[in-house]
């Protein structure tokens, strides 16, 4: 059994909101996903992706903005891991 | 020296997205010089060269920065008398099958009230396959540092350049970008030239359309990939750079701005 990974962003932490990017490693090793390789998510939200039979993982925590930094923009806040094992 | 100033919608527009394209700008005389020119190599010249001791007069790189349009946009964004950071040739080699990690360049680099400009010219027309550029409009606000967004291989409204020869780009020091995978059969090149400012970035451009009603309409975009909150922070960030470059601190989009900031009787 080989891990498939697929990664998630979401427009909100609601995990059906909608997909504003996503990223695909393959440990199956049938796909070599890389950075700019598409303009069209694989699915519209991340339940979609549920009921396509990825099991989720991993949710990105819903951390305070630390002081002083309250307006600083970084990192996608709303990342979802899922795996299939094929 | 003959220059074309970028509008104050221009530089709205490149104040919302972090950059700025100029397709198909450069004269075929040039393009046609450029790929002998960038495979002996250019001399690189030391950190914080100013641009007329870095690239001699009549030399490829100063023909090149002296187009009207080039130079125009150039003094519109980082002024006059700019010093020359650094310069690369990027050479993707046919079915290259590595694209490069989404990343900002150098290191994280938070400065609102100045910014340095990288051109990137791409001499030959880019096509689809050829793995142009990605670009992510509007990141060049995000603190990150370097390939730190290597996790993110695609966001919405991400731009994977194609381009006529001759297209230059003039993109903030923040942007997220990569260079993709080269699929097709034919080499890609890419000269980018970072240029630093040595003048306040202040009012550089032609401001008499300062008012237009696009200046508001830029500033205020969302991009496809912004998350429903985070994007209302991207427009507070770009207010605060506008008012830096336009010396106006009233100036505001909605009124988020303002509001955080009204503290009646306090001082700041």
């Amino acid at each position: 059994m080989k891990q498939q990974v697929l990664v998630l962003y979401l427009a909100t932490s609601a995990l059906d909101a909608q997909v504003v990017g996503w990223s695909r490693y393959d440990g199956t090793g049938r796909t070599e996903p890389t950075a700019g390789d598409g303009d069209e998510p694989p699915y519209e939200t991340g339940v979609e992706a549920l009921r396509d039979g990825w099991r989720l993982f991993q949710a990105s925590q819903l951390i305070p903005p630390y002081p002083g930094h309250e307006y600083d923009t970084s990192f996608m806040k709303h990342e979802f891991f899922f795996e299939k094992m094929s | 020296m003959r220059t074309t100033l970028l509008t104050s919608a221009q530089v709205a527009g490149f104040v919302a997205a972090g950059y700025l394209r100029l397709d198909g700008i450069v004269p075929d005389e040039l393009n046609d010089q450029a790929i002998d020119v960038l495979e002996a190599g250019i001399p690189r010249p030391p950190y914080g060269t100013p641009v007329t001791q870095a690239y001699p007069e009549g030399s490829f790189a100063r023909r090149l920065i002296e187009l009207p349009a080039v130079a125009g946009a150039l003094h519109s964004l980082v002024g006059p008398d700019p010093t020359v950071d650094h310069h690369a040739v990027h050479v993707r080699e046919p079915h290259n099958g590595h694209a490069q990690p989404l990343h900002a360049d150098a290191i994280i680099d938070t400065r609102m009230d100045a910014f340095d400009v990288q051109l990137m010219y791409y001499p030959r027309e880019v096509t689809a396959d050829m793995g142009g550029t990605l670009v992510v409009p509007g990141s060049h606000l995000r603190r990150i540092n370097e390939s730190d967004t290597g996790r993110y291989q695609n966001l919405r409204g991400q731009t994977r350049l194609t381009c006529p020869a001759g297209t230059v780009m003039l993109l903030h020091h923040g942007i997220w970008h990569g260079g993709r995978r080269n699929d097709s059969d034919v080499r890609r090149y890419m000269f980018k030239i970072r240029f630093n400012p040595t003048v306040p970035q202040v009012r550089l451009w032609d401001t008499s359309d300062l008012d237009d009603p696009a200046v508001l309409a830029e500033l205020g975009r969302r991009f496809p990939w912004y998350e429903q909150a985070t994007g209302r922070l991207e427009v507070h960030n770009r207010v605060r750079m506008w008012r830096a470059l336009t010396n106006d601190p009233s100036f505001d989009v909605e009124y988020w701005t303002t509001r955080v900031n009204n503290r009646p009787g306090r001082v700041a």
